[in-house]
């Protein structure tokens, strides 16, 4: 049987003319690309077409430059493959299949995380010992303000997103139109960080008194017969100002993993806690919470995780300033405004040590689960 | 890892849900309506913020700056006070357009070069034997704890050095190489409970591996490539960190986000530039959202973890 099989793969390989062919295939696809790359990084090959045409001949170059590439790519490395001899091919394609994941994965995140973890030690100034920089951001007053604005959005912004999305779960159980209504909680979700921060900065919007405000908050105070409030440049209200943008978006993430697991919780049991003669809400507490319990602190988990390293938000909206500083954004500054890089590395690593318990619950919390992860 | 605890729910849920709609459609106790109410007023806290910036990115520059949005709902349908002169000048006047042309060549590659590699790398960890396989796959999955912010420095000056930075190519394989391993985790995950009779079978009649993979596991894995898709082109249209290292601000490649924090930064006070640039950038995200709703969840729940 085997031997069969074997037999016929022998008799499906290509025959041997065409190893000229698939040579001349694979020369014709790299140079191509090669062409390809130079047209779209030349700044001066696509301008006798004008400004528009110019720039929708480079989008078409770049999108199919990039889609058709990397499939061609695979395509020649396989033709390429199979002309060598069967046992040789069955032992190198595994590794054609791997490798270019492998050697992305490697060249993007291996080697500069093992790089920034060293560059952290070594990038210090002339004279100055290998914990310069982390000695650096646990003294500098600057520093001590993000990471205690990190704290604080560390506090309030998953457990307020979790609260609210489990309200929300709780409660749109019962409602006609359940999925319409949870498409306005989701919604915010599928906006970038930047669009965000337009919004809610429009939000905040601060006029002086007496003037119209256009934002809708201050416009709400001052109806109240309050003084507007300068949102995003009064301490320390402005980092709560941030946080509830924060929330605006991961509420909606909370409410649909909790809906889901609301609704996985055997309905026999709820019947039998109402029986029993428990209120709506109790059922709820005694009953849904304590089943739900690992979908929760996957939601809170992950919350956190996206918490320690929210930076389009706060750089959108204040860049940090007045005291809203968080550390992604401080780490963005440092290496791309100030060119600080040892100082960047340090901000890398510090992150990655905050992140990395968190991730240890979550993992340990999917297992309980019976989830393998 | 948020893959499976998605893909776990769904069989609980299905059995449960005829009981479910039959008990929703019993009449309910007082609680009926105070979660009606309750519901109606979250839903409609979550709508202003976006509704304010509709409103007002089709609101003359005057009115925009001297009245707040919802002053249009006085006489909502009186259409003079619509205009679409803020548009025609953050796509003209501010490059937007040409940021819309340039997300779109960023987006469309950096997503299709990932999900490639990812799905070839799957289709070999799952279904091939070589030397080293469970090793890279640990590797892989263990990835993905890693912040980016742990790659930016060294891969700056990489890039740097190979004068990639402000290149189109650099930026798709930033993202490529920060989607991977999420990637190969998702679709290992699917490609792996494929029926083993398929792969027999193709095999007995002559397909060599990447046959089956092209006409077999590419079209039944369609469902978790959609979802990784859906995921990855989302989070490379909205992010704004990658794109400002590695692309950077000019605008002959700048994308919508990068555009849209210069705006920001330049005009932060013309709101009707400001609501209109915000409301470009969001354009295509909607639209992904309105039409393809089902997709979107499920990837925005795998992705969770992408760091």
């Amino acid at each position: 049987m085997a031997e069969a099989v074997e037999a016929r793969l022998e008799a499906n390989r290509r025959p041997r003319w065409t190893i000229g062919r698939d040579l001349a295939v694979a020369v014709a696809v790299v140079v191509l690309i090669w062409l390809g790359l130079r047209v779209l990084r030349s700044e001066t090959a696509l301008e006798a077409l004008g400004p528009l045409a110019g720039k929708l001949v480079q989008a078409v170059i770049g999108i199919v430059l990039g889609v058709v590439g990397i499939w061609a790519l695979f395509v020649v490395g396989n033709s390429l493959v199979e002309l060598l001899p069967a046992r040789a091919t069955t032992f190198v394609r595994p590794y054609l299949f791997v490798g270019p994941a492998i050697a992305v994965v490697s060249i993007f995140l291996v080697a500069p995380a093992i790089g920034t973890i060293i560059q952290s030690f070594t990038e210090v100034p002339e004279g100055e010992g290998p914990l310069y920089n982390y000695a650096q951001a646990f003294t500098d007053p600057a520093l001590q303000v993000a990471l205690r604005n990190n704290a604080i959005w560390l506090i309030l912004a998953p457990a307020g997103s979790l609260l609210i999305g489990l309200a929300f779960a709780g409660l749109v159980d019962r409602v006609k139109r359940e999925s319409l209504a949870k498409a306005f909680i989701f919604l915010p979700l599928c906006i970038s960080g930047a669009g965000v921060a337009v919004i809610w900065r429009f939000i905040y919007e601060w006029r002086p008194p007496g003037q119209p405000q256009i934002g809708i908050l201050n416009a709400f105070v001052t109806a109240l017969g309050g003084e507007p409030v300068p949102w995003l440049q009064e301490i320390p209200v402005n980092t709560l100002a941030l946080i509830v943008a924060f929330i605006w978006i991961q509420t909606g993430f909370a409410m649909v993993i909790l809906s889901a697991a609301i609704k996985g919780v055997p309905i026999e049991l709820m019947e039998a806690a109402r029986i029993d003669g428990a209120g709506e809400l109790q059922t709820f507490l005694r009953v849904v919470m304590p089943s739900i319990r690992g979908s929760v602190i996957t939601v809170f988990t992950l919350s956190a995780i996206a918490v320690l390293k929210v930076f389009d938000i706060v750089y959108v909206t204040t860049n940090g300033n007045f005291q809203t500083d968080v550390i992604a954004n401080r780490m963005f500054n440092e290496m791309f405004r100030f060119r600080n890089f040892g100082f960047a590395t340090a901000l890398a690593v510090i992150l990655l040590v905050a992140v990395v318990p968190i991730i240890v619950v979550n993992v340990r919390n999917l297992r309980r689960q019976g989830i393998g992860a | 890892m948020t893959a499976e605890t998605v893909e776990g729910i769904p069989p609980k849920t299905a059995d449960t849900t005829a009981v479910r709609t039959a008990r929703a459609a019993r009449p309910r106790q007082s609680s009926g309506w105070v979660a009606k109410v309750l519901v109606l007023i979250i839903a409609v806290a979550w709508t202003i913020p976006t509704a304010g910036v509709l409103v007002s990115s089709f609101r003359a520059e005057v009115d925009v700056s001297s009245s707040g949005w919802w002053t249009v709902f006085a006489h909502p349908f009186d259409f003079t006070q619509y205009t679409l002169a803020n548009y025609s000048r953050v796509l003209t006047a501010e490059d937007m357009f040409e940021a819309f042309v340039n997300s779109l060549i960023v987006t469309i590659p950096a997503t299709v070069i990932p999900i490639t590699l990812a799905a070839f790398a799957a289709y070999a960890f799952a279904w091939t034997r070589f030397r080293g396989r469970s090793f890279l796959f640990a590797v892989v999955v263990g990835l993905l704890v890693i912040p980016l912010q742990m790659s930016l420095v060294p891969l700056l000056r990489l890039y740097g050095n190979y004068d990639l930075t402000g290149t189109f190519v650099g930026v798709w394989l930033a993202h490529a190489g920060f989607g991977l391993p999420l990637a190969i985790y998702i679709l290992y995950n699917y490609i792996s409970q494929l029926p083993k009779d398929i792969f027999e079978s193709a095999h007995i009649d002559g397909a060599t591996p990447f046959t089956a993979f092209t006409r077999l596991v590419i079209p039944l894995s369609y469902p978790a490539l959609a979802a990784f898709a859906i995921f990855q082109f989302l989070w490379v249209w909205n992010d704004l960190l990658v794109s400002l290292v590695f692309l950077g601000t000019n605008p002959d490649i700048a994308v919508l986000t990068v555009s849209l924090a210069q705006l920001v930064g330049s005009r932060g006070a013309a709101w009707h530039l400001l609501t209109a640039g915000a409301f470009v950038s969001m354009i295509i995200p909607l639209i992904v959202f309105l039409t393809m709703q089902r997709f979107f969840v499920r990837g925005i729940l795998a992705g969770s973890v992408k760091g």
